[in-house]
């Protein structure tokens, strides 16, 4: 990777009026960021009933992401910290609600005990329907995506930022506003496994479980990373998906389960140790080594006679 | 915004116990068609705050709602349905500003999307 944008400026100045354009005028982008919302919205595994959600984009940008919501009907709330993204957005038409937010945003405040300042994090001590870090009311939202954005939060853009602060705020607040057994799904780019160890931390701290799915792990280029997280306690609903493997072209083309589990047998028989791998095959046979025999011969050496115990086949006990 | 993320959203500032529902001051209100969905009606119905829609749909001039919880009988009447998916879904609030019923603190609301920005001192 030569350039992060996490790296060059914060995110409401990097992706000023320019870059939120060029962004959304890219076609590449534009087909990247559907198919990564295509997957993580599959991801969701909203129950099939064709009853329209309400779900939340974070760092929704110009409602590209949003687009995909909006096709398969459901209804949507997007925020995200950029004005000139959200713009954008308007002008595409995007048919979910807009919020300018920013998903890290907590209160804090500075107790001051002997020569130290402590930071103590007064949210999580406030009961009752309301969060700080996203501002909704609880239980109400019934699932929430949010395509390359998460990473956002490790970068310590100003004096007050505290990436572990603004995660838990982040997360914490997710998990309120989200109903019992709502998922999440966040496509992120982690800088390194330092980060992502931190992020999904936070994630399990603020009482989600689930994990990550690694699609495509051995493609460095499409390889893409997905956090799943389940609200509430541990059921069946918290299982991992599957992880879509190898071969792009037959995954996105037909996404049937059993084409899933074929590549997972594939690549479960490449996990085999060397030694089983080969027994399983049958051995090589009379023939070959007879072929084998009749090589050597030719190139002189000496060579044991063919006799019909040539190739035999042991005894059990052996 | 529609008044769905209106009855979403409350105040998050620095000491406010609570900051929902946030007040509306309308300056402009446009409507939008959106197709009609009993299924997700019915299914938002149980976590809408009903008073807050109800002033809400009032301050953006719109009276159709009754003032008290309807019943969950109700909600099979289409012309209930009608009524609640207009104010949920078709009502806009386009320029404005949403007030916390605390500080009153402005969260101004221009092209439809409120700015929830909070400055560090907010924090």
């Amino acid at each position: 990777m030569s350039s992060r944008p996490e790296l060059k400026a914060p995110p409401e100045i990097f992706y000023d009026d320019v870059e939120a354009r060029k962004y959304t005028s890219s076609s590449r982008i534009i087909e990247i960021q559907a198919k990564l919302s295509e997957r993580a919205l599959e991801l969701l595994a909203l129950p099939d009933d064709g009853v329209p959600r309400l779900l939340l984009d974070i760092g929704c940008g110009s409602g590209l992401s949003g687009e995909t919501l909006s096709e398969n009907g459901h209804q949507w709330i997007g925020l995200d910290i950029s004005p000139s993204m959200l713009d954008i957005a308007l002008e595409r038409e995007a048919e979910g609600d807009l919020l300018l937010k920013d998903m890290g945003q907590i209160a804090y405040c500075y107790v001051q005990i002997g020569d130290e300042m402590c930071v103590i994090v007064v949210w999580a001590k406030i009961e009752g329907d309301r969060m700080q870090g996203l501002g909704l009311r609880s239980g109400v939202i019934d699932g929430a995506i949010s395509i390359s954005a998460v990473q956002w939060l490790c970068n310590a853009d100003k004096s007050s930022h505290e990436p572990r602060l603004r995660l838990k705020a982040f997360f914490g607040s997710l998990y309120r506003c989200l109903a019992r057994g709502a998922r999440a799904v966040f496509q992120v780019y982690p800088e390194s496994l330092a980060q992502r160890e931190l992020i999904l931390s936070s994630a399990m701290r603020a009482g989600f479980a689930g994990g990550v799915v690694v699609d495509y792990p051995h493609s460095s280029k499409s390889r893409k990373e997905y956090l799943v997280l389940t609200c509430g306690p541990p059921s069946i609903n918290t299982e991992l998906p599957k992880a879509k493997l190898e071969d792009e072209e037959s995954c996105s083309d037909d996404e049937s389960s059993g084409d899933e589990e074929n590549q997972t047998v594939c690549i479960s028989d490449r996990h085999r140790p060397r030694k089983k791998q080969k027994t399983t095959k049958k051995g090589k046979g009379r023939e070959w080594v007879l072929k084998k025999k009749e090589q050597m011969r030719r190139k002189g050496n000496a060579v044991p006679l063919d006799t019909k115990y040539t190739a035999r086949k042991r005894k059990a006990r052996f | 915004m529609r008044l769905l993320t209106h009855n979403m959203l409350s105040s998050n500032i620095k000491g406010v116990t609570n900051g929902f529902p946030l007040l509306i001051e309308v300056e402009k209100v446009i409507e939008k068609p959106v197709d009609f969905n009993p299924d997700f009606l019915k299914n938002m119905f149980l976590k809408v705050d009903w008073k807050a829609l109800v002033d809400a749909s009032r301050s953006l001039g719109y009276a159709e709602l009754p003032e008290d919880t309807p019943e969950s009988s109700v909600i099979d009447s289409d012309d209930f349905l009608r009524k609640f998916h207009h104010a949920l879904l078709e009502l806009h609030l386009e320029e404005g500003a949403l007030v916390c019923p605390e500080t009153e603190r402005k969260f101004p609301v221009s092209k439809g999307i409120p700015n929830m920005l909070l400055h560090e001192d907010e924090v």
